[in-house]
């Protein structure tokens, strides 16, 4: 009876998962919309992804004077999420240089995993849209690799929903094919790791702005336009897999909510009225910025407590 | 304080870096080094005018209404400086723009007047004005080099990375003054721990 009985501090609930685990999951829902990135633009972009994996888990181990080039697994996830937002065939240097600031000044400076304010892919892409805007930019069409315009710009080649949905279009490595971002974010949602409401209102604001701001009258018109901005460029894979980053997310549920309704906001704003055709890197950055805010506006009250007298 | 040892101390401060003091002009004009470079130096001949005059009158002015005392004479300093440029090199004035005239409330020349100067004799105080002032430009010189360096491939406006590199163009933004700023700020952070500077 004794041996049973054990005296321990708290926590006392403990999980299976590790951060290694959940970096390895995260791997694994990526895998969809890597292979359909391969497929869609060929070997080069195998190896623009194998190359900003190496580049990420290189630059980690350096900074942390580690012999395990692997690690918890962050940096090849960030690597990789890096590598998915490029263009097909990018330099090789590009690659390099996204993904030596995105650890370095995007998460190392910061204190490393878990301190990081903003999502570290997002600013290694950042970091590159503003110096090389051309080189970020040169599209190819899938499978006969011509130079093409990605079909958020304007005066593009018109993409039928069907293969925007499939990802035959021009675009970024990973972001074109909405079906492989969805079916990996299915693993996401089925081992619990994202919640659905940061997507949820991402997704859904989305929509509804392309409905409503950019459709023209009839209601066919409208839903096809909405399904246009979800399915084109790259909100898809930021709402799935970069504003669910959970460390630079808020941690209340309504938080959450604001959070993907910002994001939607902002992007269908840069998209609809800026100077950018596409706008979900800046959104989920400048969404990133607020996050502490959010956290502390949306705090729920505690059990028991009420409200101050006056 | 003697003025030799005022000129080492004030050499010591490097005031982007060890002070934190004027980053205003230092985030602002640093993209290219030869801004950088006359910006240091009209600061410079700014903060020794003023560490003299206002080291000359200091028993003058009284207590309670030092600041704005110390602002007419930094802000006739600054108007000596614009002027000259304006007349003798007419480009870096263009280059430097709005940059000039805001040295009047630019914070190392207030903390020198304050910090130093209205409790030292003038001549420690002209020592400590070049002192502080060529850490200042030396720091300023430094930063607008690498980034120029990164930025467009040139120092001092010659071609050093050759026409195949490609400019970082980021860190000729000001987004790319405050990584830059900040990296440094963390080597001399560095060193300083190293070597026992704080």
């Amino acid at each position: 009876m004794e041996a049973k009985l054990v005296v321990s501090s708290s926590p006392h609930l403990r999980r299976p998962e590790s951060v290694q685990s959940v970096m390895i999951d995260v791997l694994v829902a990526l895998f969809p919309a890597a292979l359909a990135g391969v497929i869609f633009f060929g070997w080069r972009g195998l190896l623009t992804m194998m190359l900003g994996m190496l580049a990420a888990m290189v630059a980690e181990a350096v900074v942390l004077r580690q012999k395990n080039i692997f690690g918890d697994g962050s940096a090849a996830v960030t690597g990789l999420l890096l590598a998915l937002t490029l263009p097909p065939a990018p330099p090789w240097w590009l690659v390099v240089t996204g993904s030596v600031v995105a650890i370095v000044i995007g998460k190392q400076v910061f204190g490393g995993i878990g301190n990081n304010i903003f999502n570290p892919a997002l600013v290694g892409r950042a970091v590159l849209v503003v110096s090389w805007p051309a080189h970020m930019t040169t599209w190819l069409r899938p499978l006969d690799l011509a130079t093409a315009a990605t079909p958020l710009a304007p005066g593009a080649e018109p993409a039928s929903l069907f293969n925007l949905f499939v990802g035959a279009v021009p675009g970024s490595l990973g972001e074109t094919s909405a079906f492989a971002l969805l079916l990996g974010a299915a693993w996401l949602f089925y081992k619990g790791l994202i919640d659905w409401r940061i997507p949820g209102g991402y997704l859904g604001t989305v929509f509804l702005m392309g409905a409503f701001f950019d459709g023209t009258g009839t209601l066919p018109e409208m839903f096809s336009r909405g399904l246009f901005h979800l399915l084109a460029g790259g909100v898809m894979l930021g709402a799935l897999f970069m504003a669910t980053d959970m460390v630079t997310s808020p941690v209340t549920a309504l938080g959450r909510l604001i959070f993907g309704i910002g994001c939607g906001l902002v992007t269908m704003l840069i998209r609809l009225f800026g100077a950018f055709p596409e706008g979900v890197t800046f959104a989920i950055l400048l969404m990133n910025a607020l996050t502490p805010l959010l956290d502390n506006l949306t705090l729920p009250k505690k059990f028991g407590e009420v409200a101050k007298l006056q | 304080m003697s003025p030799l040892k005022a000129l080492l101390n004030g050499f010591k401060e490097i005031p982007p870096l060890r002070l934190v003091l004027g980053l205003c002009p230092v985030l602002a004009v640093s993209a290219f080094a030869e801004n950088g470079f006359g910006m240091g130096l009209a600061a410079t001949a700014v903060l020794i005018g003023s560490n003299l005059v206002i080291s000359a009158l200091r028993n003058v002015i009284p207590d309670k209404i030092r600041i704005p005392c110390f602002i007419v004479v930094i802000a006739t300093f600054v108007s000596i400086v614009d002027m000259t440029l304006n007349a003798f090199m007419p480009a870096l004035h263009a280059e430097l723009g709005i940059f000039v005239p805001l040295i009047v409330v630019n914070c190392i020349i207030l903390g020198r007047a304050e910090a130093f100067a209205s409790k030292n004799g003038v001549l420690s105080s002209i020592a400590d004005g070049i002192g502080v002032g060529l850490s200042f430009t030396f720091a300023l010189t430094l930063l607008s080099a690498i980034r120029e360096l990164l930025g467009a491939g040139t120092i001092f406006g010659v071609s050093v990375l050759g026409e195949a590199y490609q400019p970082f163009r980021v860190f000729g933004f000001p987004p790319g003054a405050f990584i830059a700023l900040g990296l440094m700020l963390a080597f001399y952070n560095m060193l300083a721990k190293k070597y026992k500077l704080g």
